[in-house]
């Protein structure tokens, strides 16, 4: 009886130093961005004069950081969703192709994916830039889309194709004899079965697409064609620039990819783990 | 929109040769799906020859100029960035695959108050790199951030320069790193203990063995190859885990905090020596190729189920 107690208490104990771990630095980026801009250099657990200031000016764009907000907003939000489909598309029909149909160089490019989808994308970075640039495709913002695309599609393609293993043959064979064709099978059958693992790649595509900061800040460098996470970045090597401000952008970009991530869980680790693994 | 591929000779082969003779192999279905397969790679055949196989023979070619690692050899702040990406690769991966073991077995448990902490518990991974990172960098402020004024408030002594004294600055970004991925591999770790028969572990309780015992009979011997593959992956990504280090610390103080990620675009674009950066990347293939070699076999045969 007191071991069930004192395991019950190690339990809420452990949980309790989780849950300060994990929110800490959550917890410290929101009450920044309540402090206002000139209290900032104090280390409080809780502003003196907390305020909603910050967002006002941010979404004024009324700081010289800020000037392009809304404009950079939209980037982020136009390059996920570009990325978005260009992903899907790709693996939707690669998979197919290597999951449904007799080649004998499957398991070739299946490989080719696997090895690509292991490679550190920051190992890349340069020769991908060089490429990029002979290629014209520097400052475009579809040169980060490809970027994007270029490492998330092997993932995707492996993570549809385990799914798609799951379902069976027999109804592809059974919509040849009524005579559909390859292509046909691909967007009545196929397309709708693997809709789970869709939601849950597309959702990696998404995130990955807005989070992403290396290659935002190498490809992208015109004010008003850069996303949101290489503006936040430009406050990296300033202490003096204003950081409540720099929070509250942070706490607003943080929250279209929370909003996902917590709305299409399910599917999240139904997908991750059938499909292996992503961090 | 959805246009009818212009393949016709694929077209007139799509009715599947075994419905008409079942007894043999099927050489013209093989033939058309081989004109179908490349249609339906074709887009991704695309991406990987233009941005993948390009930039890396590129790459290759670059680094074949020997003398671009005399520079980097020659370069002390080279060495020291080698020796901290071996310090962050076994203190940070091993240190976080083993409390991920740890915590999966406290988010397996079926409490629905530990289920909900799980949910916040992911939410390092799902929100955006800079903000949090930023963040992190703030709070360990020597003189106004958090952790040092919490320092302060209980023990009355200055906490230390978490991010100007090289060795805590590595620390640091350890700990970050860590507090972005841990959450990640508990989540896939926790997925593998589930899947681990209910009756394994009744069989272990009739049999009387302890929480020690079952963990080495029953838990450990199922979680092993998942657990292996994981600690590669992460090896391999932690390897490329460019923003903890470049976020937190920039590499400073002195560039005494890097690791061959930042190191090589730090070369490659901060002093516009593209070569040293391309070698001092290519420095890290006894890691990278054997790792990618095994990872590749053993993801290719266990077909991506969890094993």
């Amino acid at each position: 009886m007191t071991r069930r107690v004192l395991e019950q208490i190690g339990l809420v104990l452990l949980g309790i130093v989780i849950f300060f771990w994990t929110m800490a630095p959550l917890y410290n980026m929101l009450i920044m961005s309540i402090t206002p801009v000139n209290a900032i250099f104090a280390g409080k657990f809780w502003p003196d004069n907390p305020t909603l200031g910050n967002y006002a000016t941010v979404f004024r764009q009324e700081n010289h950081y800020l000037t392009y907000f809304w404009r950079q907003l939209f980037n982020s939000a136009f390059i996920a969703a570009a990325s978005l489909i260009v992903v899907l598309a790709v693996a939707s029909l690669a998979s197919f192709a290597v999951g449904r149909l007799k080649l004998r160089f499957a398991p070739f490019v299946n490989n080719l994916a696997l090895a690509t989808y292991l490679i550190p994308a920051a190992f890349l970075a340069i020769p991908f830039y060089q490429v990029l640039a002979f290629y014209g495709l520097l400052d475009s913002q579809w040169g980060l889309v490809f970027a994007v695309v270029t490492f998330t599609t092997p993932y995707a393609i492996w993570v549809l194709r385990n799914y798609a293993d799951s379902i069976p043959f027999m109804l592809d064979e059974a919509a040849m004899v009524d005579g559909a064709s390859r292509w046909q099978i691909f967007c009545l059958v196929y397309l709708p079965l693997i809709r789970p693992a869709m939601i849950a790649i597309g959702t990696f595509a998404l995130l990955h697409a807005w989070n992403e900061y290396l290659y935002a800040f190498l490809i992208l460098s015109h004010e008003t064609r850069v996303t949101l996470t290489v503006t936040l970045g430009l406050f990296r090597s300033d202490d003096s620039a204003p950081w409540p401000l720099l929070m509250a952008v942070g706490v607003l970009y943080s929250i279209p990819p929370a909003a996902l991530y917590f709305s299409v869980r399910k599917y999240m680790v139904t997908g991750l783990t059938s499909g292996g693994v992503k961090d | 929109m959805l246009r009818r591929p212009s393949f016709p000779h694929a077209m007139t082969q799509a009715i599947p040769a075994s419905s008409a003779t079942p007894a043999l192999p099927r050489p013209p279905l093989i033939a058309s799906d081989t004109a179908w397969g490349l249609f339906f790679l074709f887009p991704y055949i695309i991406v990987f020859v233009l941005f993948v196989a390009y930039p890396i023979g590129y790459a290759i070619w670059l680094a074949t100029d020997l003398k671009a690692y005399a520079r980097i050899f020659d370069d002390p702040i080279y060495w020291r960035t080698a020796w901290n990406t071996l310090i962050f690769l076994l203190v940070g991966v091993n240190l976080k695959m083993i409390l991920a073991l740890f915590l999966s077995g406290f988010f397996a448990l079926p409490n629905l108050w530990i289920r909900i902490l799980g949910a916040f518990f992911l939410l390092p991974w799902a929100v955006p790199h800079i903000p949090s990172i930023m963040s992190i960098r703030w709070m360990l402020n020597s003189e106004w951030g958090m952790v040092n004024t919490l320092i302060f408030d209980l023990f009355h002594i200055d906490g230390p320069n978490w991010l100007t004294n090289p060795a805590y600055g590595l620390s640091s970004i350890i700990a970050v790193h860590i507090w972005k991925y841990l959450p990640f591999w508990t989540m896939i770790l926790v997925a593998g203990r589930m899947a681990i028969p209910r009756d394994l572990y009744d069989a272990a309780a009739v049999d009387g063995a302890t929480a020690i015992q079952r963990f080495r009979h029953v838990t450990w011997p199922q979680l092993k190859a998942l657990f292996l593959t994981s600690t590669m992956l992460t090896t391999i990504w932690s390897l490329g885990d460019f923003n903890s280090v470049y976020l937190l610390t920039g590499g400073g103080p002195a560039d005494r905090t890097n690791t061959l990620a930042t190191m090589g675009i730090r070369y490659a674009f901060r002093q516009a020596d593209f070569e040293a950066g391309i070698v001092t990347m290519v420095s890290a293939v006894p890691i990278l190729v054997p790792l990618v070699i095994l990872l590749t076999r053993r993801l290719s045969k266990a077909g991506g189920r969890q094993q």
